[in-house]
């Protein structure tokens, strides 16, 4: 009953630990599929991050947050937009740019405006953070019926708003991507973007729009991080999430139901890190929590490498659109 | 990668590079004025922290030489045609190498410590760099990608060496223990001392003139080898440079062998030269602002020297601004390197178009509208 509880609560983790990955990697998803690399999720996501955590204790609602963000990191999109679309730019360049710009504008701004070393006011006020909602009856059902019980209690219930919504995104994502008129031009612009061009549909306006919808999942993804993960905005409080999406997109092949799977695995290892810390296993010891956590970046190399599958980006990827005269 | 519209030499790598510092300085200045601050105040006071002593002077090209080695390797790879984000973690390999000669050999003397050390520090960068390059050559792996992927699995694997193994008993921060004497890189001021001219006591150290020995290395190596020249071709057209003979597939590994080994020398400054042990995150992001530097001196040696200079400039007057000014901190000098960055890199044609047109070389060849 011990394990069971204690397997119950690793998966609860995992999934609030997924959270932000998978609407970085939803975000990156329709960003590559569109032919714009995705390296500004970081940026975007602490940018948002930032953002959220100061509305949200200047006006004292998690909701007008969540607008903030939203507002930044579309903001940001647009810039890398600009950048990458209409300037025909580096794109691995921009991202950079503008996840170092955002690194020291969040802490910059923050001790400006709030005087705390670079940090936002604790969220401690009623509406100011996504908190968990216990489902109906999920209390007693822990304790009348602890088998199925629990699992309804911890992890299906309990958690904010924002898991809920991620998970929904997956399959609206893909429904987006393979069943509307509007995916089907994203792909393409993504594959082949001299064909949308020749059916008279312009490149930079897609492109633009899958750009800005990446913003959108970034502005949540940051909202979910400092005012439902946490109470405030800390320093490169992404930790280099954004980079970690970006590995999940490629292991799960620019697909929306794989990139879940692998947001979920990437968490789960996270997840175990930190349960695992200095726990002597029967048999290997104590397993060093750095490995685990190194465990999904070695497992991107490894796939990338052609050892676990292939994974071939959209071709257009990374590669302005020059108009033919 | 190729400039959409054609550039005059002294515009391209004078003018431009200083209109995109200047629209970065700018915009800079312009979230100064937001927080509420003088620009003219805050640059006054950069720059007075930056060269207004000798003291300053130290430590501004102290910084400058860390970012000339990380500039350069990501320049040789550029070349290349490689865009190389790994220079943080191959730095940090790289100074793991250093710092273990200095731990297992700090009793021998100082000049026999020396090259075992450059030696170690640019064969661990190296070895980073190793495995990204020869995906990339065999199997086509993003090198981007993989680079990014590598930092961190060295930051996780250096973490676990600290942590576990590196740190001295009965300690709690994970660090080493200090370096014996011997393997100290000699600061600047006492080498100068000994010919006779009296300079302020700063971390500038040997390592600079090394950086500079680099540089010109580089420049040799780049522009009059015929190894230099089949790195440039193959950056250029990987297809021309496979008709003419040139393998690119060596090439690219070469190339970022190279690179790494650049990085991996940072260790030489920052911790023979000044922290004396292996600490955690010593890069400290200098990996990411080699990639600022290479595109601001726009992949040239005196152009990335320049460059480091400015940036060393940036960081030393950054801490001393945020001394004087308490609502500016140093995340301030981040802001500018990303701005920089933004210009620089993505957004280049923003000026180079209408510098085009203003000095009168007609239609810019690559745009279409």
């Amino acid at each position: 009953m011990e394990t069971y509880t204690l397997i119950v609560l690793l998966l609860a983790a995992t999934l609030r630990v997924a959270t932000p990955l998978l609407l970085a990697a939803l975000a990156g998803l329709f960003s590559e599929r569109a032919g714009v690399i995705a390296l500004g999720l970081e940026g975007m996501m602490l940018g948002a991050a930032f953002a959220a955590a100061a509305a949200s204790a200047v006006s004292g609602s998690a909701w007008v947050g969540l607008g903030a963000g939203i507002a930044v990191a579309v903001a940001l999109a647009l810039l890398l937009g600009f950048a990458c679309v209409t300037q025909r730019g580096n794109q691995v360049v921009a991202g950079m740019a503008v996840n170092i710009m955002v690194a020291g504008l969040g802490p910059a701004l923050a001790l400006a405006w709030f005087d705390l070393g670079g940090q936002t006011p604790q969220l401690e006020g009623a509406g100011q953070r996504f908190l968990g909602l216990a489902w109906p009856g999920a209390a007693a059902a822990a304790r009348t019926a602890p088998f199925p019980g629990l699992l309804y209690s911890q992890l299906l219930s309990g958690h904010n708003l924002i898991v809920y919504l991620a998970a929904a995104l997956v399959p609206v994502s893909a429904w987006i991507l393979y069943r509307t008129r509007f995916g089907l031009r994203l792909r393409a612009v993504g594959e082949n973007p001299q064909a949308v061009d020749t059916a008279g549909i312009g490149v930079a306006g897609l492109r633009y729009q899958a750009v800005m919808i990446s913003g959108v999942l970034c502005g949540v993804a940051g909202a979910y991080l400092s005012t439902a993960a946490s109470a405030g905005f800390v320093r490169d409080m992404t930790a280099g999430k954004g980079y970690l999406a970006l590995a999940a997109l490629i292991f799960g092949k620019w697909r929306p139901y794989p990139t879940l799977g692998a947001c979920l695995l990437f968490a789960f290892t996270d997840a175990l890190a930190t349960r695992l810390q200095g726990v002597d296993l029967p048999l290997v010891g104590v397993i060093p929590v750095q490995f685990i956590l190194a465990l999904p970046y070695v497992l991107t190399v490894l796939l990338l490498a052609g050892f676990v599958g292939t994974a071939v980006p959209p071709r257009a990827s990374g590669v302005p659109y020059e108009k033919e005269r | 990668m190729s400039p959409a519209a054609k550039l005059p030499r002294w515009a391209e790598f004078g003018l431009l590079p200083a209109v995109n510092l200047l629209a970065a300085l700018l915009l800079s200045g312009a979230i100064i004025r937001l927080i509420g601050e003088s620009p003219w105040a805050a640059l006054r006071l950069m720059a007075d922290g930056a060269f207004g002593s000798q003291e300053a002077i130290g430590y501004t090209l102290f910084y400058a030489t860390s970012f000339i080695f990380t500039g350069l390797g990501v320049a040789v790879a550029y070349h290349a045609g490689l865009f190389n984000i790994g220079a943080e973690g191959q730095a940090y390999i790289g100074g793991l190498g250093t710092g273990l000669v200095c731990l297992a050999l700090g009793h021998w003397p100082f000049w026999a410590v020396l090259p075992l050390a450059v030696l170690a520090g640019a064969a661990g960068g190296a070895a980073w760099a190793f495995l990204p390059a020869w995906l990339q050559a065999r199997r086509g792996s993003h090198i981007v990608i993989t680079t990014i992927m590598f930092n961190f699995i060295a930051s996780a694997l250096m973490t676990w060496l600290l942590v576990n193994v590196l740190i001295r008993p009965g300690q709690q921060s994970p660090e080493s223990r200090e370096f014996a004497p011997n393997a100290f890189m000699p600061g600047l001021h006492t080498l100068l001392g000994r010919i006779g001219i009296p300079f302020a006591a700063t971390p500038l150290n040997l390592a600079f003139l090394l950086a500079l020995a680099a540089s010109v290395l580089v420049w040799l190596f780049v522009w009059r080898t015929r190894w230099g020249y089949a790195l440039r071709v193959a950056g250029i057209n990987p297809a021309a440079a496979r008709y003419a003979g040139i393998r690119p597939e060596r090439v690219t590994i070469g190339a970022m062998l190279l690179s790494g080994a650049l990085a991996g020398s940072l260790g030489l400054n920052e911790l023979m030269g000044s922290q004396h042990r292996i600490l955690l995150d010593f890069p400290g992001g200098a990996g990411f602002v080699g990639i600022a530097v290479a595109l601001m001196g726009r992949n040239h040696p005196v152009g990335i020297l320049l460059a480091s200079v400015l940036f060393g400039a940036l960081v030393q007057g950054g801490s001393q601004l945020s001394f004087d000014m308490p609502h500016v901190n140093r995340d301030m000098v981040v802001v500018i390197q990303g701005l920089v960055i933004l210009f620089c890199g993505a957004l280049e044609n923003v000026f180079r178009t209408p510098l085009a047109a203003l000095l009168g070389r007609g239609k810019p060849e690559g745009s279409n509208r």
